[in-house]
């Protein structure tokens, strides 16, 4: 399968500490990803390395056959922050309107992706006066709207209703049936079982990569969490780190 | 740098400005109140005309500082900078779109600030109101630039506020709308001199006096144009793609 983005020996250094430890991965196109790990693990900040955001210590990036972030990459990449960033003293529709504006799409197309995060109602209502969950279906809605290549996203159903949740994969299920790169974050085992492949990531480092079912199968266990928690042993357990168990 | 990006995240801040009802009323009320207090407390003195003229050009540039280096530390801090720079804007479209659209306001609170002094306050120039319009928005300029690039250095608002007494408050002392510029001790003119505020102040002056534009008006213009240049040039380089 053709890579859409392609990570090597990547290091990232925040603060005072290294949280991305030179890893290296490849996420397919026109499929979704999950990134999988617990909280702190570097999920946000492969991201914004992949985004083109992040100064990396070393290693390289590239999306789409160009190095993350150059001035072309902008026009074909969706960031989607986990923290909803959309201007809390515009509507909703103006929002999205101009992140529309910037990749000269109009304001059909900015409605149209507002009735489908549902929001439809709220369309006129100034940001600031939205739910929590509304809040982030906002700043999706910008990332959605310009229909980009690859979609990145940071944990985008947090806070959203199982029946939202349920819509909103079907959406990105839709996406990448017409051809667009998904990744997505979540620290939600159960989410993982709607990917296509998968990237386990725990303290800045790969656990496991593979699809649902291969990872379920080579841990012997049909519920992700689990198959998380072996691994981790099984690593632990190899690098001489683990903690003796009587 | 794109014409249509330019022009939607103008409109955008334009936008975020029309929905804050108090900024507004701040921006084009402050100025006329504060002026018509001067007409009253110079009812039967001749000093009306001479401050008028410079507080018309002050007011531009505190207001647009005051409210520029708020919203630049907002962008910042909402996450919307980071988000804009995984978008085709480009660090020239953001700074040269609020230029033009505090620019805008600035023309706007100017033009009511004059029409006010000149038409109910009797204010008198012996030049052409135009230009101190013309000068007042160059103030308001710099205003914008230097608040651009003082909210790089603020990590809050309370910080970005603090700004005011280090960066704005001296300029208005030392303009020359206290104590005449060539009165002041040789090592105060001196600091005056390098303020760009106290050009702009000049030339608002020369209107005053003169019929036709003068040359050291023209200088003065010019010099706060070169300012405002400058500043937005720093505040570019304080704006970073790639973050730690
Ligand atoms: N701006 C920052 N400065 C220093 N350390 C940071 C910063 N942002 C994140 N970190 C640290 O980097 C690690 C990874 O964070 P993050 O990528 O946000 O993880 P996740 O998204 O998986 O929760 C965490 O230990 C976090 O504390
Ligand atoms: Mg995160």
């Amino acid at each position: 399968m053709e890579t859409a983005i392609e990570v090597r020996d990547l290091t990232v250094v925040r603060g005072a500490r290294e949280v991305l430890h030179g890893i290296s991965t490849d996420v397919p196109r026109g499929v979704i990803t999950g990134l999988l790990g617990p909280s702190g693990s570097g999920k946000t900040t492969l991201f914004r390395a992949i985004v083109g955001v992040q100064i990396v210590s070393s290693g390289t990036v590239t999306v789409l056959g160009k190095p993350a972030g150059s001035a072309e990459l902008r026009r074909r990449i969706g960031y989607y922050t986990q923290s909803p960033s959309v201007y809390t003293d515009l509507t909703v529709r103006e929002n999205v309107r101009y992140f529309a504006s910037l990749h000269s799409l109009g304001a059909a197309e900015a409605d149209s992706v507002i009735r489908e995060v549902g929001l439809a109602e709220q369309a006129g209502q100034m940001v600031s006066t939205l739910s929590g969950g509304q809040h982030s279906r906002a700043s999706l809605a910008c990332a959605l709207v310009t229909h980009p290549e690859v979609l990145v996203l940071d944990e985008p159903t947090v806070g959203q209703d199982p029946v939202l949740r349920e819509e909103l994969w079907e959406r990105f299920r839709d996406l990448a049936g017409r051809g667009a790169t998904l990744v997505v974050s979540s620290h939600i085992m159960d989410e993982a079982n709607r990917c296509d492949g998968l990237i386990l990531i725990r303290e800045g480092s790969i656990v496991a990569e593979g699809g649902p079912d291969e990872i379920k199968s080579r841990t012997g266990t049909d519920d992700l969490d689990q198959a998380f928690l072996r691994l981790v042993r099984e690593q632990d357990a190899e690098s001489g780190h683990g903690k003796e168990v009587a | 740098m794109s014409f249509a990006i330019l022009a939607s995240t103008t409109g955008r801040i334009l936008r975020q400005l029309r929905h804050d009802r108090r900024s507004i009323g701040l921006l084009i009320g402050a100025p006329v109140l504060l002026m018509t207090l001067l007409y009253f407390m110079f009812e039967d003195g001749g000093m009306f005309d001479d401050v008028v003229v410079i507080v018309l050009g002050i007011f531009p540039f505190l207001l647009m500082f005051l409210v520029t280096s708020i919203a630049m530390l907002r962008e910042r801090t909402s996450g919307t900078l980071e988000r804009l720079f995984t978008t085709p804007v480009g660090k020239l479209d953001l700074l040269f779109a609020y230029g033009l659209a505090f620019g805008l306001a600035a023309a706007v609170q100017a033009t009511v600030g004059a029409t006010v002094a000149y038409v109910f306050l009797d204010l008198d120039t012996v030049g052409s109101p135009w230009f101190v319009v013309l000068i007042a928005v160059a103030n308001g300029l710099l205003g914008v630039g230097l608040g651009l690039l003082c909210s790089a250095f603020a990590r809050t608002e309370f910080q970005a506020v603090q700004f005011l007494p280090v960066v704005v408050i001296p300029q208005i002392l030392l303009c020359g709308l206290f104590v005449p510029r060539d009165q002041m001790a040789g090592w105060l003119e001196g600091v005056s001199n390098v303020l760009p505020l106290s050009h702009g102040v000049e030339a608002l002056q020369e209107v005053g006096l003169h019929e036709d534009p003068t040359g050291v008006m023209w200088r003065g213009l010019g010099i706060v144009v070169g300012a405002v240049v400058l500043a937005l040039a720093l505040a570019a380089g304080t704006l970073r793609r790639r973050t730690p």
